[in-house]
């Protein structure tokens, strides 16, 4: 970030003495350009995400005072941290914490293992038909959330799913519709596996192939070479999809929501943007909702930083900074 | 690795199980293609199913093909409202796409080729403004909204849809790859002013670089629930995946809402699968530049 300030300045100095006025016309020239190429990013950027933040925050500081009491009208007092006291009080908000925290715990490590695993195999020089394949994997992630979900909602569903008639005419009664946490999970799996693999797989394509030459030379096994060279190479691609997994996970909506519309077993609350939802729109609290979906980002910001964190080690020279300094 | 050095034997004569290997490594594959197609497939026999059949999970044999039949009703049920959504839908993420991927190549092209004070500031905002949870921001914005009275309006849904930070990353990357400072000097030394440099020699490099970005930008709008569900509250406005859901809704009191879902699910996918099939290198290319991140 800072490599372009230090070197600059020296000259800039110089230049001034030797020519200020020319210098100035110069930088406002300079200037013009990318604040008008720039502007119309940063206008709705500071419009769509920087104001609505604020506001959440605002809001989540207040309350209507008729909440609690029963009386109607409107008036706004503020509460403080109250409605985040509320919030964290609820038992259905933390149940709905907890149940995005298994769903977190069991779909992350599946879905990355899959993808890791399939882009391995896809990778391996054992393939015919690389591109098939691929595009077949990835064929999920073309599908909006909210049409695969109602797919795989009347995959559950007893009647119109061949997959249940099949287990029945095996003999299994399986209740798919009755338990949500691997309903939701496979949904989610079905839907990102593919798109992660496509990524994996082109970090695995790019890796020097004499660096796989030389394992082999030194008597390295696929699945040695796999584990020992292929994916410690790839770790800043494993830790780019883990913090967009993780901040995707966090945001749970669309298949719930769905499941919620079918089952009884998927409550109004399920998921933290669920509860954040049902406080706005069917309770009309809107502090408790702003304050639900605030400490939502607070667990987004946090988990970022730890998986940042934990993946810092190769990461740190990834972003093309330097370069891009260069080239003016 | 050392230990691996003392059986020189082994490489040359360890050839022998790579078909056992080949088979399985591809039978996996298979299988996995299997998971990931099997739905879709289910949803294209499904589609030619009545009610009736639908319900009872008959299978789908030539007498039973209703095709022309459910589209037939998707046409008519509501007045046509499905292929109002459709074009809803369209709107949204085609305009939608072409605007976002044209602002964040401007800012992209900016960050790439000036440098200017704070960049590197400004940049990391933008790079924050990818983390931030999109629908923990879609309340504030249904309030704000409502403030300003453009809630249920086409332009609730539309202009939130036009930021998109990675976007603004995806093409400064695409630019360092693509416009070589050579090309712009050149352009300067002919007199070209800065942003006709941008248009006429920037753009025209880094088009494939737009066209990813609206690849996947045309997939975010056109996969977008949260936000039209908080906005919209007029089913004349609605996107085709909130339209399915409210017809979803309805199918318990109403069971022969089912085809009309199953139906409309499958003609929603249509535009993606084309484009996907038809973009893959801009979409694979997307994907690399994002993940050397």
């Amino acid at each position: 970030m800072s490599p372009t300030v230090p070197t600059t300045a020296p000259r800039a100095t110089r230049a001034v003495s030797a020519a200020p006025s020319a210098r100035a016309a110069a930088g406002r020239r300079r200037y013009g350009a990318p604040m008008v190429l720039l502007a119309p990013f940063f206008v709705l950027f500071t419009a769509a995400t920087l104001v609505p933040i604020g506001y959440a925050v605002y809001l989540s500081l207040f309350a209507e005072h008729r909440s609690g009491l029963g009386f109607g009208g409107g008036e706004t007092v503020f509460t403080g941290l109250g409605n985040y006291t509320r919030a964290l009080g609820d038992a259905a908000f933390r149940g709905g914490f907890l149940n995005l925290a298994q769903y977190c715990l069991l779909y992350i490590p599946l879905m990355m293992c899959l993808a890791l695993g399939l882009a391995l195999l896809l990778d391996s020089a054992l393939v015919r038909a690389r591109r098939f394949f691929q595009l077949a994997l990835f064929l999920p992630h073309a599908v909006p959330g909210t049409i695969a979900a109602l797919v795989w909602v009347y995959l559950y569903t007893p009647g119109i799913s061949p997959v249940i008639g099949a287990l029945n005419s095996v003999g299994t009664r399986a209740d798919l519709l009755g338990h949500p946490l691997p309903a939701v999970v496979n949904m989610a799996v079905w839907e990102w596996t593919g798109y992660n693999l496509v990524i994996f797989f082109a970090a695995l394509q790019a890796i020097p192939r004499e660096v796989l030459e030389a394992a082999r030379v030194d008597g390295a096994g696929p699945l040695r070479t796999a584990l020992s060279i292929k994916v410690p190479l790839i770790r800043s691609s494993l830790a780019v999809v883990g913090l967009f997994t993780v901040i995707g996970s966090l945001q749970l909506f669309t298949e719930p929501m769905i499941l919620h519309g079918t089952t009884p077993s998927v409550v109004s609350t399920w998921s933290p943007n669920m509860y954040a939802y049902t406080a706005a729109f069917e309770r009309h609290d809107y502090g408790l909702a702003a304050a639900s979906s605030v400490l939502l980002a607070l667990a987004a910001a946090a988990l970022s930083f730890v998986v940042t964190r934990a993946t810092r080690t190769r990461s740190g020279r990834t972003r093309p900074h330097t370069e891009t300094g260069a080239a003016v | 690795m050392t230990t691996a050095i003392a059986q020189p034997a082994t490489p040359p004569s360890g050839r022998r199980p790579w078909s056992l290997s080949r088979a399985a490594v591809n039978g996996a594959l298979v299988l996995a293609t299997a998971y990931t197609l099997l739905p879709l497939g289910w949803l294209l026999a499904a589609a030619a199913k009545n009610t009736g059949d639908l319900l009872g999970g008959r299978t789908l044999t030539p007498s039973t093909w209703h095709l022309g039949a459910n589209l037939h009703a998707l046409a008519t049920t509501g007045d046509g409202i499905y292929f109002r959504w459709y074009l809803n839908s369209l709107l949204y993420a085609g305009i939608g796409a072409l605007l976002c991927a044209l602002v964040c190549v401007c800012a992209g092209y900016a960050f790439h080729v000036y440098s200017f004070p704070g960049k590197e500031q400004l940049f990391g905002l933008v790079l924050l403004g990818v983390l931030v949870p999109t629908t923990a921001l879609a309340l504030p914005m249904y309030l704000l909204a409502s403030k300003v009275g453009v809630v249920n309006t086409f332009w609730a849904v539309f202009v939130p849809s036009l930021v998109n930070p990675f976007g603004v990353y995806l093409a400064r990357v695409f630019c360092a790859g693509y416009v070589p400072g050579e090309a712009l000097e050149a352009a300067r030394v002919d007199g070209a002013g800065e942003l006709r440099t941008f248009w006429s020699v920037g753009l025209p490099m880094v088009m494939p670089g737009l066209v990813t970005v609206f690849l996947f930008q045309f997939t975010a709008i056109w996969n977008n629930f949260f936000l039209p569900l908080v906005m919209l509250s007029d089913d004349r406005l609605f996107p085709v995946s909130l339209g399915l859901y409210s017809w979803n809704t309805q199918t318990h009191a109403f069971p022969e809402y089912y085809p009309l879902v199953v139906t409309g699910s499958l003609l929603g996918i249509v535009p993606l699968v084309i484009a996907f099939v038809a973009l893959q290198r801009h979409w694979k290319a997307g994907l690399t530049a994002g993940s050397v991140k």
